[in-house]
């Protein structure tokens, strides 16, 4: 099967100024809801408590909040979690008691309000418990699936080292397209992958989906998918350069995104195919992550079409610039 | 045109194997089964091997192999049950100087085994168990160690008659003496200077005073800090022992936190509860007036106990406490100028060495023994090995003082302060003895700054939900390329299934931790990885529009594209190593399978698929190409 027989000759550069347009009106939405709205941090970065909690029976949200606000916690968040089964509570932080053991709290109110105690819980084995001396041992109607506590010092390093990781990211990035292209490029690539994680930033944001952890890790991954993306398409524009000795930029540009169009759609649907299976298998821990892969792929495929080759071109790169250093007679430098 | 050299075929068919080989091992699940560990002073050897064997012998617990390793003895079990029994068995027959877990280990076959193959280690996030994170409070121990020093000038100063006002901590940190005339601080300054000498001394204008502001050196500092950090690692592993976990984590994170990781914990109010628990030290005189034999036989002299050595013998000591742990300023292991033996030295605080020297000023020649306490609870259990229940339904615990003499030494001279236990057999011994006496108490309070407990389920969960994705994601690009590159397709296919395989390989080689971010980084590079082939595939297409020759093309488009390929693929190589460098937990975890692979798909998309079209379509006379 092949879906471009013929190679394409969409006048993609001639027409850039729509695309870019519209980039910039994104972006402009971006920085608004980022000043207005903000991100829905996760625990991750805020700070606080999470428990999930799996019930043998479907319960009410507002049945375990009553329960929880009765015990004399009232700043809870309750919610379901997947199923009407799963119930998930957070407990934002709090100074003046002991953070850590908030956990062991919730857990055992809402076990004494079902008339249970916690007896035995061995590696791998669903926590047993007992309602009174005679009743023997029996799995718990609730089981805790996952604890999550972090203090909010260790939020703020987590905000900080992810903010430090994008950055080192984008600076080793720059510095080695600039070595093995130019610099104009490696602006380009860098205006590009930007644009993606603003815009990846931009849709949490607009959704008030939570940002975690795993998130940023996904957001950083759309960097590295949408640089992929954006060098194959430059790595033709130099070839293209050294080959064709006639053309003007436009020509020579639209050529490259043209002849790397059929791979830069086949890839992205593969990977798509891949990020749609942990989305919808994945589970509810790994959606975030998911989602933001899907936006990533969409924008960053769309960057390296419409917004890093333009800008490349804006910084007004020639012919000159990309023919081979003069190094013992050697023309190509691809192996 | 299009044939590779043998040694090329020899190179992939090498890789794969040893790929094969490492990857195996993960098809074959876990045994349970316990894990028996010696916990404090004692050794596991062929004997306890024996005794346990004679053990679950006479109980008739059947168990599936037994064998003895660094870690201690493992013994595999058929199901959980037995398991179970033998462990509740097991561990009362032993007692409390081993630790017994109970354990989920890999079954793979010797003939895996033998190679050093084992399972990918999962993380918590996918096995279950604990993470805490916990920070030291690090300025109470700068402030344990100014107290200590205060405590010692004005020691000094009084020893050599030097008339001073006050000793004192100042608000931001160090000492401040204070002293009437200026002939007094000079005085002072140098006793000071003579006697403690990792103090820094600056002169400074008091009100009405001359002032000596003394502070201690950033490597003191630091060198407090680390041992500090060393003395509550070790508290915590004695602790984590306690627990009955297999394979406890305790790390050092930074300058001050400790990371504690229990796979396979669930009640994390008790393991919070043990982790946070002290052990104390008492030092008490020996009793020499009577014979230990007649004690043990029942004549137990009033005002003395009989105490245990960690092996097992008897001594006989005095009830009356001489001083605590708590006078323990600080104990090292080190080697006597003299002798160069090994000796361990410890610092009393000014109380404990006034008793110190009191004490042993009476005692010359007789035994000072070291004492540790702790106090423990357990779950009481049944004949069966069920928790017994109160009348609430709330496990019954009984409670147990472990009470052991980590040594007992001979008083050669009049103690003070300073003094040092000599006649030890190795460096080891010095070792242990000084992180024990440094072990009774935390040096410093720790608190837990991060927790993530994830229940048995959600870890079994994550496994099953993280596999059905990979397959299906998998399953779907294949069909994909096979369909769209038809025979070339299928080279692309086996190239990603390989790929997969070496990723497991490298994985359980380097048994790096596999979490459930690092099972989505897995998927991605299922994506990314037949990029590759989708570049070079493209390219030979190209080739062949603008009229090449089938086998030209071939050629063309594995060299056109390999520059592409790897340019792309280490501006992404690039992004992981940051990941990993600046990355924490999932992040982290995610990281290390996408560098991964991204290194095996280069081999096996370009490689491996070349090595595969050479064989099918090279050196033959072709008029099209199935692509």
């Amino acid at each position: 099967m092949e879906f471009f027989t013929k190679e394409t000759h969409i006048d993609f550069i001639g027409r850039r100024r729509v695309p870019i347009a519209v980039s910039i009106l994104l972006l402009i939405g971006t920085f608004f809801l980022l000043f207005t709205r903000g991100l829905n941090f996760g625990l991750d970065f805020t700070g606080g408590t999470l428990v999930e909690l799996n019930y043998q029976e479907p319960i009410e949200v507002s049945a375990v909040r009553k329960r929880l606000a009765d015990a004399g916690m009232a700043d809870t968040v309750v919610q379901h979690f997947g199923t009407s089964r799963d119930v998930m509570v957070r407990i934002p932080v709090r100074k003046e008691t002991d953070s850590a053991t908030l956990s062991n709290e919730v857990v055992t109110i809402l076990r004494g309000a079902v008339g249970e105690k916690l007896v035995r819980s061995l590696p791998g084995k669903a926590q047993q418990c007992s309602t009174s001396r005679d009743s023997g041992l029996k799995d718990c109607q609730l089981q805790v699936r996952r604890v999550e506590f972090v203090g909010p010092q260790v939020g703020e390093e987590l905000t900080e080292q992810g903010g430090l990781a994008l950055l080192y990211t984008l600076i080793a990035i720059l510095i080695y397209v600039m070595f093995r292209f130019e610099w104009r490029f490696a602006i380009g690539a860098i205006v590009a992958i930007a644009h993606d994680v603003l815009l990846t930033f931009g849709f949490f944001s607009l959704m008030q989906f939570e940002f975690s952890l795993s998130v940023l890790a996904a957001v950083l991954a759309v960097l590295g998918y949408s640089l992929n993306d954006t060098i194959v398409v430059f790595d033709r524009i130099r070839e293209n350069f050294r080959r064709m000795r006639k053309g003007s930029n436009i020509e020579v540009m639209n050529t490259a995104i043209n002849q790397t169009l059929s791979r830069t759609i086949i890839t992205s649907a593969t990977t798509m195919l891949t990020v749609l299976s942990l989305f919808f298998l994945g589970g509810e821990i790994i959606r975030g992550f998911s989602i933001a892969l899907m936006v990533g792929i969409v924008v960053g495929t769309y960057s390296s079409i419409f917004i890093a080759t333009p800008a490349v071109l804006a910084m007004g790169v020639s012919r000159d610039d990309l023919l081979p250093v003069k190094k013992e007679g050697a023309g190509d430098d691809l192996p | 045109m299009n044939k590779y050299p043998l040694w090329k075929y020899l190179l992939i068919l090498a890789v794969v194997l040893i790929g094969s080989v490492y990857a195996v091992p993960n098809l074959f699940g876990e045994d349970p089964a316990l894990q028996i560990s010696a916990s404090r002073g004692v050794n596991v050897d062929a004997a306890t091997v024996d005794r346990v064997k004679g053990l679950l012998d006479r109980k008739q617990l059947t168990f599936r192999s037994v064998s003895l390793d660094d870690q201690g003895i493992k013994v595999r079990f058929d199901d959980t049950e037995t398991q179970l029994r033998a462990r509740d068995l097991v561990q009362r027959e032993l007692g409390n100087n081993f630790t017994v877990a109970l354990n989920l280990l890999p079954a793979t076959p010797p003939l895996f085994s033998a190679f050093g193959g084992k399972p990918m280690y999962l993380g918590l996030d996918l096995r279950g168990g604990v993470h805490f994170l916990m920070q030291m409070d690090m300025e109470a121990v700068v402030a344990k160690a100014e107290e200590s020093y205060g405590s010692d000038i004005r020691t000094f100063l009084r020893e050599d008659k030097v008339r001073y006002l006050t000793v004192g901590r100042r608000a931001g940190g160090g000492l401040r003496v204070r002293f009437r005339t200026e002939e007094d601080r000079d005085m002072g300054r140098d006793i000071i200077r003579e006697k403690i000498r990792e103090l820094a001394l600056v002169d400074a204008q008091g009100d009405r005073s001359f002032d000596l502001m003394v502070s201690l050196s950033e490597e003191a500092l630091r060198e407090k800090n680390r041992l500090a950090l060393e003395q509550n690692m070790t508290s915590l592993r004695n602790r984590v022992n306690e627990l009955g976990v297999a394979e406890p984590i305790i790390q050092q994170q930074g300058a001050e936190r400790i990371v504690v990781q229990l796979p396979g914990v669930q009640d994390t109010a008790k393991a919070k509860e043990i982790l946070g628990r002290t052990a104390t030290l008492e030092i008490k005189l020996v009793d020499e007036e009577h014979d230990v034999q007649g004690a043990v036989a029942g004549r137990v002299p009033p005002g003395s106990r009989i105490y245990k050595y960690r092996d097992g013998r008897p001594i006989l000591i005095k009830n009356r406490l001489v001083y605590s742990g708590d006078n323990i300023v600080d104990a090292a292991p080190g080697f006597d100028s003299r002798s160069s033996s090994p000796i361990v030295s410890i610092t009393l605080d000014s109380r404990g060495a006034a008793i110190n020297q009191r004490i042993t000023g009476e005692n010359l020649n007789k035994r000072m023994a070291v004492i540790y306490i702790e106090l423990r609870s357990r779950e009481k259990l049944d004949a069966n090995g069920r928790p017994v229940l109160d009348e609430n339904g709330e496990p019954v615990r009984v409670k147990e003082r472990i009470e052991e003499v980590i040594t007992a030494p001979v008083i050669r001279a009049q103690l003070g302060k300073r003094y040092q236990i000599e006649g030890l057999d190795s460096m080891e011994e010095a070792n242990d003895i000084s992180l024990l006496l440094r072990a009774g108490a935390l040096a410093a309070p720790i608190t837990i700054i991060e927790e993530r407990t994830i229940g048995p389920s959600l870890g079994a969960d994550n496994i099953k939900k993280g596999f059905q994705s990979i397959l299906i994601g998998f399953i779907a690009v294949m069909i994909f390329m096979l369909v769209y590159y038809r025979i070339f397709g299928i080279f692309a296919d086996a190239a990603l299934m390989l790929n997969l395989v070496l990723i497991v390989a490298v994985l359980s080689l380097f048994q790096a931790t596999l979490t459930l971010p690092g099972v989505a980084g897995i998927l991605l590079t299922v994506g990314m990885a037949v990029d590759a082939n989708v570049l070079i595939y493209e390219r030979i297409r190209e080739e062949l529009r603008i009229g090449n020759t089938p086998q030209a093309a071939i050629h063309a488009g594995y060299e056109k594209a390999f520059g592409t390929i790897a340019d792309a693929n280490i501006t992404t190589l690039i992004a992981a190593v940051m990941l990993f460098n600046f990355g924490t937990g999932p992040i982290k975890g995610f990281a290390i399978t996408l560098s991964i692979g991204i290194l095996t798909s280069m081999f096996t998309a370009i490689l491996v698929t070349r090595a595969a079209v050479n064989l099918s379509f090279g050196g033959r006379r072709l008029k099209t190409l199935p692509i």
